[in-house]
């Protein structure tokens, strides 16, 4: 074999192999990286969780944990989807546009049905839970206050669709998880009703 | 002539990276480390397939140090957990199954390749002068490795792995005087409890590892102080070129280091053979009573530590008395330190030496194997048992009359320069 | 199954080559003589069986043992099976498929009703081995000194009645003293049908060996994985380890 050949071959060798190593690395490597994300268990316990609305009274509102995160399902009346609607408090977004919630989620009422709001009670500003505070004009919030989620911590205030009003730190409107309705007695969150179909 | 055995590595490039690299040499001396350890470092362009297992040694070491932090992320140091939780690693968290079967193979392959290491060492004489240092940092690094083997092996909570440590952590009973109070010690419990597991896991993933690492660095540098040694058991740093590099010898890179990587990876073939195909190994590399969780009440039928312990449990059992039973298991261990000074041959390979030495050493490998089959077998049989005391005097007799029979050797010349065919 | 057969053929030559180190001693130690004994015969890809064993495991075994390390979604993902259908037909006391396969007796119970706490199977297939199993399940038979009024060739004085009694009839076992070397010991020689089963003989082994299979999967799931990966693992390693090899020679010409 000639001098020349022998370098060429010699160079497509080292090539080929550092290649084929690199990459036998890299495979090698993938399932450690995988390794990090959400065990079966993990998932499992991130599983959607099912919530009986059938002896929710209007006006009422319970909590449920899903993925770690308190989710609150309040029951609206119709004289607080009335004050909704009549809202005078300016909003941050109003539309929902920065906000996030599924596409069903992104009405007027933040809901599937307006009739419930499901939400995940974690301030969008820094991550505490605010506390609902559904009567009008309290002391303390001022007569243009209609109802909704005030936060200790630093004095957000968000609406009965948890919007978030004007002059409070937090950014944006309060998270909406994924959920669907089972007939008229259950809401599952952490499902759509695509994954279910 | 000597360019081709040097390393490539000569185009002193001008650009960024060369900058780069002298501003670091300036602060720190990578070249130079590089150039001493890697480049520039020679060993015998003779090495046979004995001269792999080193290397694969590390490879496995550095696999063991990677899989374990991964292991430890999800493993928990606990009594009530600890099996549960091996259990999750191996269905529940994505990849974990591979990665412990990496763990648990990769326990007894290091054994598989340190006792070839150990042997090679043997036959070649890699343990005499000047390398008596070499060899006594290489046996630490063998007893930090049982330790670290044996404690690691407490932490699934598996049947075996509780009345292993039962059984291996009363031996220190043994001991006069101390021997109970040192047990209750090493245990923080009246018995193999909670708090065992928990101090062998910080033990295992912690304390252990970094003394290996660091004796792992003293055994390479130990190395490149004296020089690799060869299968003619020959200095080649007495015969140099005028350019000053020895004449047998070839640079570690690229030479070495394109010959380890084939080895590397033949041994991978035979790492994933076992590792995807039968990672029990018939029940030797973990063991099936181990799939039941520890239960302090009830002994497995039958209780035998993992291969790589058998030889010296083999010996251990051999005598009807606990005190020198435990006794002559740590003389088989003690002799190994002191191999440099038994062997009074001059020749060091095993090539060019007498009979008596061929004989013995081939007897002592025989029974090395022997007594880690008979450390496997049930002790009802009095026949094994019979046969473990042959075997263990024969393992003694290696080394106690090693300087008898090695200093009437009639060796052979040993030639001035290594055997070695070249490529045509 | 190609993958299937070379893990088979690689299994028994890795295992030689370990009895080869070791002269496979353990592995007899377990019958003492054992003519009754039968190769379980399972195969853990054979999806079918295993839902099969899935069916008998959660209608004969469940009642008294977990299998708390094996989640419901799991089955029906390996299984070939919809969550639906593992709802439908697997799950009785469990709420949502992503639960375990627990039980609700609790172990304290189940010491007061045996004298013993029925183990959790999960692992017990890599434990006792299918084979053990596969013999256990077969070789109850009628000995009215036993509390629950069986014994058992694979386990004498085993704790566990014999579930499946209207499976396989009742036997029972016939004993004969022998002289071996000048012991006298008590030798196995033969089953006799008491009274018939549901199932004919090679139907119960049938059940048995879908139920052994099933145990075997649950507690190894990832075994049909592995072993395919394997083959990749290797295929890709054969051809690293070419260009490294071809590389090694080109590096080492210029070494005289």
């Amino acid at each position: 074999m000639s001098e020349e050949a022998s370098v060429s071959r010699r160079h497509f060798l080292t090539v080929a192999t550092s290649v084929t190593g690199v990459v036998g690395l890299a495979l090698t490597a993938a399932p450690f990286i995988a390794s990090f994300r959400p065990s079966t268990r993990a998932r499992a316990l991130g599983a959607p969780v099912t919530v009986d609305i059938s002896r929710l009274d209007e006006g009422a509102m319970v909590r449920v944990v899903w993925r770690g995160q308190p989710v609150w399902v309040l029951h609206r009346s119709k004289e607080m989807l009335e004050r909704l609607a009549d809202e005078k408090s300016a909003l941050k977004d109003k539309d929902s546009a920065e906000s996030i919630q599924p596409e069903y989620a992104r009405n007027a009422t933040r809901a599937l049905r307006p009739e419930f709001l499901v939400v995940i009670g974690n301030c969008t500003h820094l991550g505490c839970a605010p506390l609902e505070r559904f009567e009008v004009a309290p002391a303390d919030l001022g007569p243009d206050w209609v109802g909704g989620f005030f936060c200790p911590c630093h004095g957000s205030k968000f609406d009965l669709a948890a919007r978030v009003m004007d002059g409070s730190p937090a950014p944006t409107n309060l998270v909406i998880p994924p959920y669907r309705f089972v007939g008229e007695e259950l809401i599952i969150v952490g499902e759509d009703a695509g994954a279910a179909a | 002539m000597s360019a081709a055995r040097t390393g490539a590595v000569t185009t002193a490039g001008t650009g960024r990276m060369a900058r780069f690299i002298d501003w670091v040499d300036e602060r720190f001396p990578l070249t130079a480390m590089m150039k001493e350890h890697v480049t520039e470092y020679y060993a015998a362009k003779n090495f046979n397939i004995w001269y792999v297992f080193g290397v694969l040694a590390l490879v496995v070491l550095i696999l063991q140090l990677v899989t374990g932090i991964f292991l430890t992320m999800n493993y928990k140091p606990s009594a009530e957990d600890a099996f549960a939780s091996v259990e999750y690693i191996m269905r529940e968290v994505e990849w974990g199954w591979l990665i412990r079967y990496m763990h648990s193979t990769g326990a007894s392959m290091f054994f598989v390749v340190v006792y070839l290491h150990m042997f090679r060492g043997l036959m070649y004489g890699s343990y005499k002068a000047p390398r008596e240092l070499l060899w006594i940092v290489g046996m630490l690094i063998y007893l930090a490795l049982m330790a670290e083997a044996f404690m690691g092996y407490l932490l699934p909570w598996g049947q075996m792995s509780y009345w292993g440590a039962q059984v291996i952590v009363s031996l220190f009973g043994a001991i006069p005087v101390v021997g109970d109070g040192l047990v209750e010690w090493i245990r923080g419990d009246y018995f193999i409890s909670d708090i065992t597991l928990n101090r062998f896991f910080a033990l295992h993933v912690v304390a252990v590892p970094l003394a290996l690492l660091l004796l792992v660095v003293v055994h390479i540098l130990a190395l490149h102080t004296t020089g690799s040694l060869n299968p003619d058991g020959i200095e080649i740093k007495e015969k140099k070129g005028p350019d000053g590099i020895p004449l047998d010898g070839v640079a570690f890179h690229p030479y070495h280091t394109s010959k380890d990587l084939v080895a590397i990876i033949a041994f991978a073939i035979v790492f994933s053979a076992v590792l995807f195909f039968a990672p029990e190994m018939g029940g030797y590399f973990l063991e099936h009573a181990n799939f039941e969780p520890a239960n302090l009440l009830k002994t497995p039928d039958h209780i035998a530590p993992v291969w790589y312990f058998t030889p010296f449990y083999a010996i251990l059992r051999a005598v009807p008395s606990k005190g020198w039973g435990a006794f002559l298991m740590l003389a088989s261990i003690v002799l190994l330190f002191l191999l440099p000074w038994l062997d009074r041959c001059k020749v060091k390979s095993i090539r060019y030496r007498g009979w008596q030495f061929k004989v013995a050493l081939l007897a002592f490998a025989v029974s090395f194997v022997a007594l880690g089959f008979l450390g496997l077998q049930p002790a009802t049989e009095k026949v094994y048992v019979y046969a473990a005391r042959f075997f263990t005097l024969v393992y003694f007799a290696f080394f106690l009359l090693m300087p008898l029979y090695t200093s009437r050797e009639r060796t052979r010349p040993v030639p001035e320069r290594v055997v070695y065919h070249g490529h045509e | 199954m190609v993958s299937h057969l070379l893990s088979k053929f690689l299994h028994s030559g890795l295992v030689t080559l370990a009895g080869a180190l070791a002269l496979a001693g353990p592995a007899l130690a377990a019958g003492g003589g054992g003519s009754f004994q039968q190769p379980a015969n399972n195969d853990v890809s054979n999806v079918a069986s295993l839902q099969r064993g899935a069916r008998n495991f959660v209608n004969y075994c469940q009642g008294c043992h977990s299998a708390k390390y094996v989640r419901y979604n799991q089955l029906a993902r390996d299984l070939g099976m919809t969550e639906e259908q593992v709802i439908g037909n697997l799950m009785f006391g469990a709420a949502k498929p992503t639960e375990t396969m627990d039980i609700a007796m609790r172990p304290a119970d189940g010491l007061r009703w045996f004298g013993i706490a029925p183990p959790d199977l999960s692992l017990i297939a890599r434990s006792k081995g299918a084979n053990y199993l596969y013999n256990y399940l077969r070789t109850f038979y009628v000995d009215p000194k036993r509390p629950a009024g069986v014994n058992n060739l694979m386990l004498p004085n085993s704790a566990m009645p014999h579930v499946l009694w209207d499976l396989q009839g009742l036997q029972t076992a016939v004993f004969e003293e022998e002289e071996h070397n000048g012991v006298r010991q008590v030798v196995f020689r033969k089953f006799e049908q008491v009274s018939p089963g549901k199932l004919s003989p090679g139907e119960y082994d049938e059940f048995v060996r879908d139920t052994v299979n099933f145990l075997d999967y649950i507690a190894e799931p990832m075994k049909l994985k592995r072993q395919s990966l394997g083959i990749l693992v290797i295929a890709f390693l054969l051809v690293f380890g070419i260009f490294a090899y071809l590389l090694k020679q080109e590096i080492w010409k210029d070494v005289k």
